[in-house]
């Protein structure tokens, strides 16, 4: 049998590796700039203030728009304070203990949990048996749920992260537990905690299974929060699916994947800003 | 000064359970809803049943498991070596400077909604594979190759950490002895960081399971086994997107019935890769 020299097959395994990684970026960037090329023509100004016409074959796509600010912003200030006080008690109170180890496998499970499963929960909980209907409240509580693991888990790195020394020095001075949090650590982790706020909107934004079952799919403007509504990402499956319209799927794409990129660029330069600041 | 202390730390307590309740009131919500008719049909005709035809009372959901597990295979077997190799490359081969650029890019990938994948799906592969390839289209191919770059994020991220948790003395070691640095990682570097690795294929084959919206869109849904690559199919979490809008009754249990099966697989799922990970924590 013939050994090939190793020499010859750390080349070849390095020219292998630079090209996954290639196929990888350059399935990306074709993904993105196929929405881009298509999409953005279509989105005008008149795209973005209208109102739909002919379920979305005409007109633009504003009421989406406001149903996906309302209901993200449903989901960011029910899941805030619980991942953030999550994280503190965490951290700051329970430190480690069979509670903590419990508490923290519990978000690893629900992080894993697929979001149909998420929009079954929603739809039998928040819109039946609460009543809450097809609404802007079941759909925000409904997403609340599923981005709670991500602010918590963010949240507590970030925590994680500020100095012992800091936390000393103020407990030194006489400071209680909760004053040290609101003073000190919670102050220096803020830009963390922001990352993990940022990508949760992230993901409320792009998810569909979840909301499809829980806000609804009506195209009218939301006036309140038990108003069923339709978000940008439901609208676009729903264009897509029906095949009601090729231009005005790409046009909702578009606003879609540049709301998400600016999105989750701000999450990653906060996190850059934040690492080299504690660091 | 203490009571109110003693406040704060009760009600921090009290968001903290909010994770696990949440866990808990989804697991009870679904399975109230889906266990009687699982039971009522019997366990064995519920998940081995052929036929689904939930308005004529026919409630078998292996067409739908077939589906599910062929994609998820498919997109591991895409998507696990080509994330391996990333991740690789990420922590081992790349300039300091190119991975810094990487990195975050493919991160972006997570951040891409999948309704997106799928409306790519259908506008692009799926006539590329009905005109090169063959067959409907629509397929379980064109699934498991949306799904296999839709687990790359996943994959990637977790089995760098794996391999960049490695001491860097192994490596050294190895170098030390004469191994090309190819020869280090799969003899050393790879063999270390195999906990984490399995933990990040495991943690992706979650992914590619749960994925609904993407894979409606190019799977074409139909209720039968698939006998080759390029026939349609469909997925647990299909049948429960495709059919929960206008379901009732029976029908609307037989699908939470979908929903039990899909989160108990779920949950053996996450349990393995905690476990896995756990240990990792705990020898590093």
């Amino acid at each position: 049998m013939r050994r090939v020299n190793p020499e010859v097959t750390h080349r070849a395994a390095s020219v292998g590796l630079w090209l996954s990684a290639g196929l990888a970026l350059a399935v990306l960037a074709y993904i993105i700039g196929l929405v881009l090329v298509r999409g953005l023509p279509a989105v005008t100004p008149h795209f973005l203030l209208a109102s739909p016409e002919r379920m979305g074959r005409a007109g633009g796509i504003f009421p989406t728009i406001v149903g996906t600010l309302f209901v993200t912003t449903v989901a960011l200030l029910v899941a805030t304070p619980l991942g953030v006080g999550t994280a503190i008690y965490l951290t700051e109170y329970a430190r480690i203990g069979r509670l903590a180890a419990v508490i923290r496998f519990g978000a690893e499970c629900l992080a894993g949990v697929p979001s149909i499963i998420f929009g079954l929960f929603g739809f039998i909980f928040f819109v039946i048996t609460l009543q809450l209907g097809w609404s802007v409240l079941s759909g925000g509580l409904t997403l609340a749920v599923m981005v709670l693991p991500t602010i918590m888990r963010t949240a507590e790195e970030a925590i994680k992260a500020v100095p012992a020394s800091y936390r000393e020095v103020s407990y030194s001075m006489g400071a209680t537990t909760w004053q040290t949090v609101t003073r000190v650590v919670v102050p220096a982790a803020l830009p963390g905690i922001v990352t993990g706020i940022v990508l949760a909107v992230g993901r409320s934004v792009g998810e569909t299974a979840a909301t499809l079952f829980t806000a609804g799919a009506s195209l009218r403007l939301p006036t309140s929060l038990l108003s069923p509504t339709r978000t940008m990402a439901v609208h676009f499956y729903i264009l897509a699916r029906e095949g009601l319209s090729e231009t005005h799927a790409y046009g909702t794409a578009a606003v879609l994947v540049v709301l998400i990129l600016a999105i989750n660029t701000l999450a990653n330069w906060l996190m850059l800003r934040f690492r080299a600041k504690t660091q | 000064m203490k009571a109110k202390e003693w406040l704060i730390e009760r009600a921090l307590l009290l968001m903290a359970l909010s994770a696990v309740t949440s866990l808990a009131l989804i697991a009870i919500f679904v399975l109230a809803q889906g266990l009687p008719i699982m039971l009522r049909e019997g366990l064995g005709s519920f998940l081995l049943g052929h036929r689904w035809a939930p308005t004529k009372h026919a409630f078998g959901i292996l067409p739908m498991m077939v589906g599910s597990t062929c994609v998820t295979l498919g997109a591991l077997a895409l998507g696990g070596p080509l994330g391996v190799a990333c991740s690789v490359f990420l922590a081992e081969v790349a300039p300091r400077r190119v991975a810094d650029v990487v990195r975050p890019a493919i991160q972006l990938l997570a951040g891409i909604p999948s309704v997106v994948f799928g409306f790519v799906g259908i506008t692009v592969l799926v006539p590329l594979i009905r005109n090169h390839i063959g067959g409907p289209g629509l397929s379980v191919l064109a699934a498991a190759i949306i799904l296999g770059v839709m687990i790359l994020p996943t994959v990637i991220s977790i089995s760098q950490d794996a391999i960049e948790a490695v001491p860097r003395t192994y490596k050294e070691a190895a170098l030390a002895l004469g191994c090309t640095p190819w020869q280090a990682i799969t003899r050393v570097i790879l063999p270390a960081a195999r906990p984490g690795i399995t933990a990040a294929l495991v943690l992706g084959m979650g992914r590619a399971i749960g994925e609904t919206m993407a894979v409606i869109m190019v799977i074409g849904n139909a209720v039968k086994i698939p006998h080759s690559l390029l026939d349609p199919a469909r997925t647990l979490t299909g049948s429960i997107a495709m059919e929960m809008g206008y379901a009732s009754g029976e029908h609307r249990e037989a699908l939470f019935a979908t929903g039990v099966v899909l989160f108990v697989f779920i949950m053996v799922l996450n349990t393995i890769v905690n476990l896995r990970l756990g240990r990792r924590r705990e020898a590093s």
